[in-house]
């Protein structure tokens, strides 16, 4: 068969079907650690953590930036359910930038008023979307 | 009969009033269409959402988690989503009458709303208003969801309240909407139905974290799918409402153009009548 590498994959987000597809091999970051999936894994469902999504297509690779969400997994089908995930042209470099600073103005300023945990948040997310869109320059 | 003055002066009142309505139907259907579209593209994010937490529930029977079970309290939290503008026909009004004529007790409810019709019918029934989100229904976005669904898991965590519900409209189709009350938490598994793979699910981390962090998203797409359907919803009814009222204005309007050409037969008429009565007299 041509098509035996290949698995159907579903990226949702709340607001649209971000992608669909088929693809031949997944990499992403879920709360266990960095994992890659091809086809006939094991059924699995995870967390996803702050990352890039690696798709790998038939023809050539696909990076997007995904902040929360959970993935299962089933042997000829992935299904990601993203709260937020762009692609690299969608990211606004100057805005990560910006929102980068000022969480971590926030964690060094060490203020018991400000929420660390959501600044940590914050600079994860600027963090993976400055490095995708980096990543996508070269 | 009222004077030729009167009815013409009613008729132009009434065509200036169908010209607002007509323009207000204009602006919903196009209203409409916008939000029925993002309703739409939502909704496979929902129906996946749905199907994977039925299918982590039907596997995981024997799991006991605070998020499962009621809770010890017996407040009740309800948010309650309307609009904030009127104008809509029956819209808002349906959706209240969930809770004023539901199965719900009064004193135990918690109220929270999204939507300021809601929030003056409800706070004049003397229901007990916990907080309010009415600037959310003007644009809901997945963050305002976020909002309130942390906001009520708080209070079910910490035991104040120990079951939460949704009043809000589905949108099922542009002529129908339908008002719905949804038991949001705690999360009743339908373990009737088969599950779509019986293949062993492997869960990362442990079952019982990936519930922690699974169930609040799954409340949370709930709330944000209720907003936005809510708002398809609100502009379909208003769309319907608009349209009545233009054809109605129209009816009005016809039935006024007859009165007044009678009127103005008859005082022509009579005008005639005196002439005549008047060059008799002189001959």
């Amino acid at each position: 068969m041509a098509d035996g590498k290949y698995f159907d994959l579903k990226i949702i987000s709340p607001d649209r079907i971000f992608y669909e597809g088929r693809a031949s091999m997944l990499e992403l970051t879920t709360s266990e650690g960095e994992i890659g999936i091809y086809k006939k894994h094991i059924p699995l469902t995870a967390l996803i953590e702050p990352g890039i999504v690696t798709i790998t297509e038939e023809n050539g690779k696909k990076t997007a930036a995904v902040h929360t969400g959970f993935l299962e997994v089933l042997p000829d089908k992935v299904t990601i359910l993203a709260e937020t995930i762009e692609w690299p042209e969608e990211i606004d470099l100057h805005r990560a930038q910006e929102a980068k600073m000022r969480a971590e103005k926030r964690l060094e300023a060490k203020d018991a008023n400000i929420n660390t945990k959501r600044a940590e948040i914050a600079l994860r997310r600027a963090l993976v979307r400055i490095e995708l869109t980096e990543k996508n320059k070269k | 009969m009222a004077s030729m003055r009167d009815i013409k002066r009613r008729k132009s009142s009434i065509s200036s009033t169908q010209q607002i309505t007509k323009a207000m139907k204009l602006v919903s259907t196009v209203k409409l269409q916008k939000t029925k579209m993002r309703a739409e593209h939502a909704k496979p994010y929902f129906d996946e959402m749905y199907a994977v937490i039925t299918s982590v529930l039907a596997k995981s029977g024997s799991i006991d988690h605070p998020y499962l079970r009621p809770g010890t309290s017996e407040k009740k939290a309800v948010i309650v989503v309307t609009s904030n503008r009127g104008l809509a026909g029956g819209y808002n009004s349906n959706v209240v009458k969930l809770i004023t004529a539901g199965e719900l007790e009064k004193e135990k409810l918690e109220i929270y709303t999204v939507g300021k019709k809601g929030k003056e019918a409800l706070e004049k029934r003397g229901y007990a208003m916990k907080e309010d989100y009415s600037n959310v229904i003007n644009d809901p976005s997945y963050q305002d969801a976020v909002e309130i669904s942390t906001k009520v898991l708080e209070e079910f965590k910490s035991g104040r309240i120990g079951e939460i519900y949704l009043a809000y409209t589905s949108f099922k189709n542009t002529v129908v909407h339908e008002p719905k009350l949804l038991k949001l938490l705690p999360v009743e598994a339908d373990r009737s139905k088969p599950v779509r793979s019986e293949a062993l699910m492997n869960y990362e981390p442990e079952e019982e974290e990936a519930l922690e962090i699974i169930i609040p998203k799954y409340v949370t797409s709930i709330i944000y799918g209720a907003l936005i359907e809510a708002v398809a919803s609100e502009n379909g009814a208003r769309m319907q409402a608009m349209d009545a009222a233009t054809s109605n204005a129209e009816e009005m309007i016809e039935k006024l153009s007859l009165l007044y050409n009678r009127a103005r037969q008859g005082s022509i008429t009579q005008e005639l009548t005196e002439i005549i009565a008047g060059a008799e007299a002189v001959d």
